[in-house]
């Protein structure tokens, strides 16, 4: 990956393209590459859908190699959901396919001076930007059906639906998955819309002719590999509960503790969460003829994905995650798998965020569009307004936030404009944490305090008090922004978390791979480094200590069954990048 | 003798149930049903007694509800 290219969508004369050397990004990936050159490169006062802004793709640290679990990419922009710098990661093939061509990162600047859309063609041997209007509007599944006929199945895809398009705010990039089904995405932010913003309908990454990327110390780089392959087997989470249940096993644990919030944030138990459980969900795929166990890249190892298939059998959509099926699910009063399905198709279809278009019905749902509960209503809600374009449509489509403003609702679970997932912050303090100040915006992933509050991987924090959320949250914050800076899957979290040979094993395999000796200190370093980019980003954009908050009403209506608010003070939450 | 309801998840399921209502003697531990359910102590995860997050030594009452889980994990 000793490349960079960038890509001017705005030239005059039609797009332009230039190839510069990676630079310090030749060993650096995924979210650090992301952030620094979004850091470098993006006035942070710009408006997210213009000219100024970028879409930065970048593969992680090992992506293309022979090493496990490496397939995450990363897109970085400033957001049009929460105004500030974001990183949105997905799984799928692109990031392995892309890395092997040789690029560190693909820039994408400007914005085309006539309403042309355009596709991105990139192989070995060149890069085609290309005219393309018979694609205007299509949405994913046809979308890729289509490019396939003309580009073929060695390709991985890169595309934005019809909500990128009209530039929605919970708009989403789709990434192809090894059967070439556009179901993985990079969710979060609004990034599809920035793409669409730059009137690129899909990236097309073929790489044939190229081979892996070999490592500086192959030797060393194949036994690490098989240690931390090793590692990742042995561990329960990733050796046998994901595998089996997928991340939707935490719809039972969250719902048994209390902590699963139902009908827009009113309880933290859902009484229909058995309907919709892991357990319900992985039977029902097996007995319909889909899968419960599959793998979202090739080289994955932990293969928590699965096939939902419908009452005939037939493809309906990836294994709904967990996020997915609470946001669709119990935060809507539905118990349904059928429905939440539907719906996680029409989300990946039309290209829009899970998390947010689902909180963004319950939202709506509060304000009394239509009913908690009404499974017909919300699917007809994605399809016919949000997948259509439509004035409502619009404004669900452009997430949560801007749903409870339309509606006049005053319960809207957001920080910095971006959906709260699954996990209510006055059961789950930790969570609350990491929620009020990651520099994302409310993002479960940034600092996964669940695991040591909920799930006791990795320690165990009480998840009722205040006492150690902070400090838990920092070092979490910290340790993902580097994992998210390898490409690595981040449920490798788990057993790294628990073994530390394992995690010896995946500094051997940077170690080996670039020719360098990695420590943990490194790694904390860097994580550090990214994280203090981001922030100052975000100063510039205009946030403040006030943004790093919660909704007020976590800290004044107690959540049932444990009656209890968010307790973590304001002033705790403002020492959070204070590490000196 | 006291009446727990016992909740089961994730692969602890596979030859036992999911939930049933089962009587105990009194001063039966958390520790006490799960030995009586021949789950090996090293698989268990998550023990959640009414909602709380306890350990194997926690003493059950009449009308509690206790859920037990393997290690998991997602998200």
């Amino acid at each position: 990956m000793d490349k960079i290219l960038r890509i001017n969508m705005g030239a005059s004369g039609g797009p332009s393209q230039s190839i510069e050397k990676a630079g310090e990004f030749t060993a650096l990936g995924g979210r650090a590459t992301t952030s620094m050159i979004v850091a470098k490169e993006v006035p942070p006062d710009c408006h997210p859908l213009g000219a100024e802004n970028k879409l930065v793709i970048a593969p992680g640290m090992l992506s293309g190699t022979t090493g496990a679990m490496s397939g995450r990419i990363s897109v970085g922009c400033k957001s049009p959901l929460t105004g500030g710098i974001k990183e949105s990661n997905a799984g799928g093939q692109p990031a392995q396919v892309m890395a092997r061509l040789g690029y560190a990162a693909i820039i994408i600047e400007g914005k085309p001076a006539t309403d042309d859309l355009y596709k991105i063609h990139i192989d070995k041997d060149k890069v085609t930007i290309s005219v393309d209007n018979s694609l205007k509007l299509m949405d994913n599944y046809p979308l890729i059906e289509k490019l396939r006929k003309e580009h073929g199945d060695n390709a991985a895809y890169m595309s934005i639906g019809s909500a990128g398009e009209r530039k929605m705010a919970a708009a989403s990039i789709a990434c192809t998955d090894p059967e070439l089904r556009p179901s993985r995405h990079c969710g979060r932010g609004g990034v599809g819309a920035v793409m669409g913003a730059k009137q690129v309908k899909a990236i097309i990454f073929d790489d044939k002719g190229c081979q892996q990327r070999p490592p500086k110390d192959p030797d060393g780089f194949k036994a690490a590999n098989r240690a931390y392959v090793e590692g990742i087997r042995k561990h329960a989470v990733s050796g046998e509960g994901l595998p089996a249940y997928g991340t939707n096993i935490l719809t039972n644990v969250l719902n048994e503790a209390g902590g699963y919030p139902t009908r827009n944030f009113k309880t933290g138990f859902f009484e229909g969460g058995t309907n919709i459980s892991g357990e319900t969900q992985a039977e029902l795929e097996v007995k319909r003829g889909g899968l419960a166990t599959h793998g979202c890249h090739r080289g994955c190892v932990i293969q928590c994905s699965g096939v939902y298939n419908d009452k005939d059998g037939k493809f309906l959509t990836k294994q709904p995650e967990y996020e997915t099926v609470w946001s669709h699910g119990g935060h809507c009063g539905i118990d349904d798998l059928d429905t939440i399905a539907m719906l996680d198709y029409l989300d990946d279809n039309i290209g829009v965020d899970t998390i947010e278009m689902g909180v963004a019905i319950g939202v709506a749902m509060d304000g009394g569009v239509i009913e908690f509960g009404d499974g017909e209503g919300a699917i007809r809600l994605v399809r016919d307004e949000v997948g259509k374009g439509t004035p409502l449509g619009r404004i669900l489509g452009n997430g949560a936030a801007m749903t409870g403003k339309a509606f006049a609702v005053e319960r809207v679970p957001v920080v910095k404009g971006q959906a709260i997932p699954a996990y209510d912050p006055r059961t789950v303090q930790g969570i609350g944490v990491t929620y009020a100040t990651s520099t994302m915006g409310a993002d479960h992933t940034a600092g996964y305090a669940v695991a040591t509050n909920i799930l006791k991987v990795g320690g165990d924090v009480d998840p009722l008090k205040p006492e150690g959320q902070v400090e838990l949250s920092r070092n979490l914050q910290i340790a993902t922004t580097a994992i998210d800076s390898t490409g690595m899957c981040l449920f490798i979290a788990f057993p790294i978390l628990d073994q530390p040979e394992t995690f010896d094993a995946l500094l051997g395999m940077l170690g080996a791979f670039y020719g360098t000796k990695m420590t943990g200190d490194d790694v904390i370093a860097l994580g550090k480094k990214v994280l203090n980019m981001e922030r100052e980003f975000n100063k510039k954009a205009g946030f403040g200590a006030e943004d790093d908050r919660l909704p007020r009403f976590f800290k004044t209506e107690p959540l049932p069954p444990h009656n209890i608010t968010f307790a973590v003070k304001d002033e705790e939450l403002d020492e959070l990048y204070n590490w000196g | 003798m006291i009446q727990v309801t016992v909740k089961l998840f994730a692969s602890f399921r596979i030859g036992r149930f999911d939930r049933e209502i089962r009587e105990y003697p009194q001063a039966t531990t958390v520790g006490d049903v799960v030995r009586d359910l021949q789950i090996p102590e090293a698989e268990v995860g998550i023990l959640l007694l009414n909602f709380v997050h306890v350990d194997l030594q926690r003493q059950l009452a009449d009308g509690d509800a206790l859920s037990i889980f393997p290690l998991v994990g997602g998200g």
